[in-house]
């Protein structure tokens, strides 16, 4: 055994009744590379971490870990041997600071003594060491995303972590923030730390792994560098198909607006959240909204489907004011909605998908007659949803919170979809999703631009907005800063847009 | 699924029972009593057609109770005022159907409906608190309770409410109600069936009552388009509310539909027994309500049987004084049944969700074996 071996697994497998998730699983890992993992959701990416951290044992295979053959019974054996876990949802209270969160469960000091400064140098001194810079008293709440995610590899090297898991790290990440993390990732990796990295991005997979692993159905399929294939190959291995892309070239967008944001503000004390946001979409035509997280894209969304009121402004539904309509009302009146975390707003999780697939659309046929609920009806309604959008279960009556993340996103998306809206509002509609599910959502929505459906895309995925967008507008600090063209315009430079460096440009524009 | 299906609705409660009586019999042990001699003392005393009929009597106000608290429980809305508010509702009923005198099948109904429009008024003023102030609705449902008892007591001394139904009467109570407004018991129905009760056994109209609003509890929850929204916003707030479901009015709708069942829970105290209120008026059914309500799931077929297990173990804890065991032990016991069936339930769910994602788990695999590689 090599001594540049961080990790070796050795034909793991794991079972479930029905259902193999690893099947004979190699990975070995150098010590102080980026070693990516990719595969479709579903394809024993998460089992196969969730064996390594020890959350749950191997049915067979060796678990090896710098040199050492290992048997993890718990998470606390897996960080004992310095492998440590970076949750993609975060696990930090927002009330705290960044040395209490660090510190929790694993307090410094003796007997009733806490050791604050000696936890503050010490947090200080490793971000100084690693390039992950974060103030450690500042409260979580006052914090960025990719400052949040810091503190969360921070909380992990703390606890003496040599290995790092880092499970879909860039998923909440807008581009520079990715830069920022893989620039800390390799800082890592130089001061020998190695990098576990799961992700379905395969763009960001060739930037920063040093090797990739392929898995497929449980089963290593391949095992490459990065220098040796592109996405395109890398795709091919993953599902065993084309890569599907968000292109929508051929112009569908008609003349009659169904969709309008007329001079929308809304104020939070002194601060300016929304100011004089004007949004127009037209049938057949996808309005994209780009932007930094945080610059006011959530209470726009809010707004929009009406559980925040605006200050100033209205919201046109063809052409009816809607703007002091209940949710319910503007719902009827043919309003789909994605939220962004299809957990917290779009699905109950402990109720059957056909009760699902009734929420937001509980007033209306098939769904109900009169005051009654027509079962019938919305198990109909669900097996067709199911067959159309490709929702893997075994059947109606399964709790949603038995399916996997990209099969609820594709039952959510059906839910609105088969609705038959005017006009849908998308906020991040493929997060988190695989490339699969991805396809079926796309496919979805360019079907249902063509029929004349007008949609407003929120998304963080710049593909995903250049690609299905007809017109495309950044939102800066609450503004619609810029107007642009997704024909002529690449990530890069939407990029740029997003952090605010055009606007200098487009004032001047604006005044002329 | 089926057997599944069958071991969670009998086998969890048998479990929980089990469990309950081990924990009870410990605690006997420990302080010194046979647990075998209390429970054959408690068996004795319920053994019976007298407290059996005595047991469904005493369950139906736990029932209806229970059915007050899960609806609120059903919306996360936890409805601690059932207590003040059956109080509040019983006391207008007295006061109010002691002036009517109508034929008994219009002032029967009358009456129910004056404690129901009580009670869900009384829960209007958490209601308005919750949804205008945002006031939470646990801290002023309890503070209404002790608020209702004294304003209640208050009341009673006072010369417009105060009567005396014989010159002997020194404790304050309201008018008895005319014999129009007392429910006739269900003896002459059970007789018909060829069933025969001793002399002094009644079995009361107003389980007519609980079982009718159990009826409508389940229609009203499980299948009508409000109970759809009821149940999504307690299983999910902030999807029900981006689904078109407005929070406040839902806060406001069960809050008074709580009161108003409670308001039904002191009438059989009312219409079947006492026929006034006073200070002999029944306390503490608003609460067992709320461990009744935990107890069935919230179901009212659970419910149903909650109650009834709730009431036979009070009335056989009156056994245990002739075997010279303290009766607190029964009272033990229905709170470690609690407590049990809490953990119980519990396990149960997180088993079925586990069944769910491996058969959701077993079908994306199938389907993904379709797939060709490359």
């Amino acid at each position: 055994m090599s001594d540049a071996v961080a990790i070796e697994l050795r034909g793991i497998s794991k079972r479930f009744p029905g259902v193999i998730a690893n099947d004979g699983v190699d990975l070995i890992v150098d010590r102080g590379s980026i070693h990516a993992i990719v595969g479709e959701n579903g394809a024993g990416k998460s089992t196969l971490m969730k064996i390594l951290y020890g959350e749950q044992p191997p049915d067979e295979g060796t678990i090896t870990v710098e040199g050492t053959l290992r048997s993890f019974k718990s998470p606390r054996d897996a960080i004992a041997a310095g492998i440590g876990m970076v949750h993609q949802h975060f696990l930090l209270a927002g009330n705290l600071t960044v040395i209490e969160n660090i510190i929790l469960g694993d307090e410094p000091g003796k007997r009733w003594r806490l050791d604050i400064d000696g936890a503050r140098a010490r947090i200080v001194a490793l971000g100084e060491r690693y390039g992950l810079h974060v103030d450690p008293d500042a409260t979580i709440e006052e914090l960025g995303v990719g400052a949040r995610q810091r503190v969360e590899i921070l909380k992990v090297l703390y606890r003496g972590a040599k290995i790092l898991i880092l499970d879909e790290p860039t998923a909440v990440l807008v581009p520079h923030e990715v830069d920022e993390l893989f620039a800390s990732l390799r800082g890592l990796t130089t001061e020998g730390v190695t990098a576990i990295f799961i992700s379905h991005k395969l763009d960001e997979v060739l930037a920063i792994a040093d090797a990739i692993t392929v898995i497929r159905a449980g089963r290593t399929v391949a095992h490459v560098l990065p220098s040796d294939v592109d996405a395109h190959r890398l795709a091919e291995l993953m599902i065993g198909s084309e890569l599907p892309t968000p292109e929508t070239r051929e112009d569908t967008v008609r003349s009659e607006v169904v969709f309008a944001l007329v001079g929308l503000g809304l104020h939070e004390g002194e601060r300016v959240v929304l100011a004089d946001i004007d949004v127009t979409v037209h049938a057949g035509e996808i309005v994209g909204i780009a932007g930094v997280e945080g610059n006011g894209q959530r209470e726009m969304l809010d707004i929009v489907i009406g559980i925040r009121r605006p200050d100033a402004g209205s919201i046109e539904l063809e052409h009816e004011d809607v703007t002091s309509l209940s949710t319910r009302h503007r719902r009827e009146l043919g309003l789909g909605y994605i939220p962004e975390d299809r957990h917290h707003d779009g699905l109950v999780l402990d109720a059957p998908l056909w009760e699902n697939i009734m929420l937001g659309h509980q007033t209306q046929k098939p769904f109900v007659n009169g005051p009654w609920i027509n079962k019938e009806g919305a198990i109909a309604r669900t097996r067709e949803v199911i067959t159309a959008f490709d929702v893997r279960t075994p059947g109606p009556e399964v709790a949603a919170v038995a399916l996997s993340g990209g099969n609820q996103q594709k039952l959510l998306i059906g839910r609105e979809m088969m609705t038959e809206p005017k006009v849908l509002v998308a906020a991040h509609p493929t997060r988190g999703i695989d490339v699969g599910a991805q396809a079926v959502a796309w496919d979805a929505i360019r079907d249902a631009r063509a029929a004349g459906l007008g949609v407003l895309l929120i998304s963080a995925d710049l593909d995903e907005l250049i690609g299905l967008s007809d017109s495309l507008l950044v939102i800066y600090k609450g503004r619609i800063v810029a107007h642009l063209d997704p024909a002529h315009i690449t990530p890069g430079e939407l990029g740029s847009y997003m952090t605010g460096a055009h606007i200098e440009s487009v004032d001047a524009g604006a005044a002329r | 699924m089926n057997r599944r299906k069958l071991i969670e609705l009998v086998g969890a409660p048998i479990a929980a029972f089990v469990v309950a009586v081990v924990l009870s019999s410990i605690v006997l042990l420990v302080t010194g009593y046979n647990p075998l001699d209390a429970y054959n003392a408690m068996w004795q005393h319920i053994n019976g057609t007298d407290p059996m009929v005595d047991a469904i009597n005493d369950a139906a106000p736990y029932y209806v109770s229970g059915l007050a608290a899960a609806i609120g429980f059903k919306m996360g809305l936890f409805n601690i005022g059932v207590e003040g508010q059956y109080h509040m509702a019983a006391f207008w009923a007295a006061v109010i159907g002691a002036k009517l005198s109508l034929p008994p099948a219009i002032q029967l109904p009358a009456i129910l409906l004056i404690a129901m429009v009580g009670g869900a008024l009384w829960a209007s003023v958490p209601a308005v608190l919750a949804v205008k102030r945002n006031v939470n609705v646990v801290i002023a449902t309890i503070m209404l309770n002790s608020i209702t008892i004294s304003l209640l007591s208050l009341w009673q001394k006072d010369s417009h409410f105060r009567f005396r139904n014989n010159v002997n009467d020194l404790i304050p109570k309201t008018k008895l109600l005319p014999r129009s407004g007392w429910m006739p018991d269900l003896n002459a129905m059970i007789e018909k069936f060829g069933f025969h009760f001793p002399a002094s056994t009644r079995l009361h109209g107003y389980i007519v009552v609980a079982a009718i609003v159990g009826v409508v509890f389940y229609m009203l929850v499980w299948r009508t388009r409000f109970g759809f929204d009821l149940r999504m916003s307690g299983a999910n707030p902030s999807a029900a509310r981006a689904a078109g479901v407005s929070p406040n009015r839902m806060i406001m709708v069960t809050m008074l539909m709580s009161g108003a069942l409670a308001g039904l829970v002191g009438m059989g105290q009312m219409l079947s027994q006492g026929h006034l209120y006073g200070d002999q008026f029944p306390l503490g059914l608003g609460f067992a309500g709320i461990a009744v309500a935990l107890l069935g799931r919230n179901h009212p077929v659970g419910i149903a049987f909650a109650a009834f297990v709730w009431s036979a173990l009070e009335i056989a804890s009156i056994g245990l004084s002739g075997a010279h065991i303290p009766q607190e032990i029964a009272r033990i016991m229905q709170g470690t049944l609690l407590l049990s069936a809490m953990i119980v339930y519990e396990i149960i769910k997180r088993r079925n969700a586990a069944a769910g994602v491996r058969a959701a788990a077993h079908a994306t695999a199938a389907l993904a074996t379709e797939v060709q590689p490359v």
